[in-house]
């Protein structure tokens, strides 16, 4: 019963050629995983109130500095391609979310992750955990040194390969901007064919999650430059719906 | 708005990142006060969801919300009001925590399989204006219970917030 990759493309085109949206679509078999995962009735409309309409609050007693640096972590120096990722959070209104904190986790440069149920037959490397955190400074900038991580294989369909990404947790200023998604990287020829990528059935929103690569942040023989900006929902607290008089 | 930034499913492979030394536990687990908030997180056909992650944020008891740091090194930290619990392999997660003033813990739902953050609210039993369904029931021995249920006769319900 398993699909090949030309059947699941052809799943995908299917639903894409309906309408594109923004946001991944929850009910998307070409993810298998989704098939009993997701909700089947229309979300109920509610404002926020209360607790929702504040974020947690991380300061410099919950993140050490040296979270930012994924390269540093263990004795030695991690195998592959040394990267900086850079950018900013913002809010739906384009001010910068400052002082929160940021996740991420990743595969190593051979597309294994240090967590005990991955079974990819790929090394792992002792020198990378692949796990970094950080708190965005006073304009919304975040910023991790880490090695490009590998692409790997998956079970979703016969010869399934997820496109390299890095896995990002984010918060704003309401608990209603909780946000964790994926980084891809530019020109990944395995991203069209990601059925997780392909959710997001609007191909200028998909683009929003693929980062650039920026010469200026490249470091002369030390590392290479990415820029990724990363812009959650609109807040409630300060927003003021339009009056009509 | 249009320019938000897509979300992404957890994946499979969270667990060694986002967990972290007394994640549930908002107040030490047994503490005077407090109160274990817990449930089981089913799919469709009532298997347990073992690869979930659920987070609540809530007022203290006296209905402030806190906005204080420390959630992640709690060891002398305050009441922060914000907790995270992955699901163990019987799709179980757990909170000690103290009865929020303001009556429910606003939680999100992520998990493999999920192509996105799901909100939902748990309200403590016998609160006022509590959304049907989304009420905690209180067993014998004193505990909160909430069962999550992605899809199904028995599917929460999860919100759509203006502005998201
Ligand atoms: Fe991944």
């Amino acid at each position: 019963m398993t699909s090949s990759q030309q059947e699941i493309s052809e799943e995908i085109a299917k639903i894409q050629a309906d309408s594109p949206r923004g946001a991944p679509l929850l009910d998307f078999a070409p993810y298998r995983s989704t098939t009993l995962r997701h909700p089947t009735k229309e979300p109920r409309h509610v404002d926020p109130e209360g607790a929702e309409l504040l974020a947690p609050v991380f300061g410099n007693s919950d993140v050490a500095a040296v979270e930012a640096d994924l390269t540093v972590q263990r004795g030695g120096e991690p195998i592959g391609e040394r990267i900086r990722v850079q950018g900013r959070v913002l809010d739906g209104d384009g001010r910068p979310v400052r002082r929160q904190l940021v996740e991420i986790w990743q595969a190593n440069a051979a597309g294994r992750y240090s967590h005990q149920g991955d079974q990819h037959p790929a090394p792992l490397d002792p020198n990378f955990t692949g796990v970094g955190r950080c708190l965005t400074d006073d304009d919304g900038w975040y910023s991790f040194t880490s090695i490009k991580p590998g692409p790997y294989p998956w079970r979703n369909h016969h010869n399934a390969w997820r496109p390299a990404h890095i896995h990002f947790s984010l918060f704003g200023t309401d608990f209603t901007q909780r946000l964790i998604t994926q980084m891809y990287f530019p020109g990944d020829q395995l991203l069209a064919l990601d059925p997780i990528a392909q959710s997001i059935t609007d191909p200028a929103a998909l683009a929003r999650l693929i980062a650039s690569y920026d010469h200026s942040r490249s470091e002369h023989e030390w590392l290479l430059g990415y820029r990724w900006d990363i812009v959650l929902t609109g807040s409630h607290a300060t927003y003021l719906e339009p009056s009509d008089d | 708005m249009t320019e938000t930034t897509p979300g992404q499913t957890i994946g499979p492979f969270f667990h060694h990142a986002l967990a972290f030394p007394g994640d549930s536990e908002l107040v030490p687990f047994g503490a005077a006060g407090s109160v274990v908030l817990h449930g089981y997180v089913h799919d469709g056909a009532g298997e347990p969801v073992p690869d979930a992650m659920i987070e609540i944020r809530q007022s203290d008891a006296s209905g402030v919300v806190p906005r204080a740091g420390g959630s992640l090194r709690r060891r002398g930290a305050g009441f922060t009001g914000w907790g995270r619990s992955c699901t163990d392999g019987a799709g179980h997660y757990w909170f000690s925590t103290v009865e929020p003033g303001l009556p429910f813990f606003a939680v999100t739902v992520f998990a493999r399989g999920l192509l996105d953050r799901l909100f939902t609210r748990i309200y403590l039993p016998g609160a006022e204006g509590a959304v049907d369904g989304l009420v905690a029931s209180r067993e014998a021995d004193g505990r909160l219970r909430f069962d999550i249920h992605l899809q199904g006769p028995s599917e929460t319900v999860f919100f759509k917030f203006p502005r998201t």
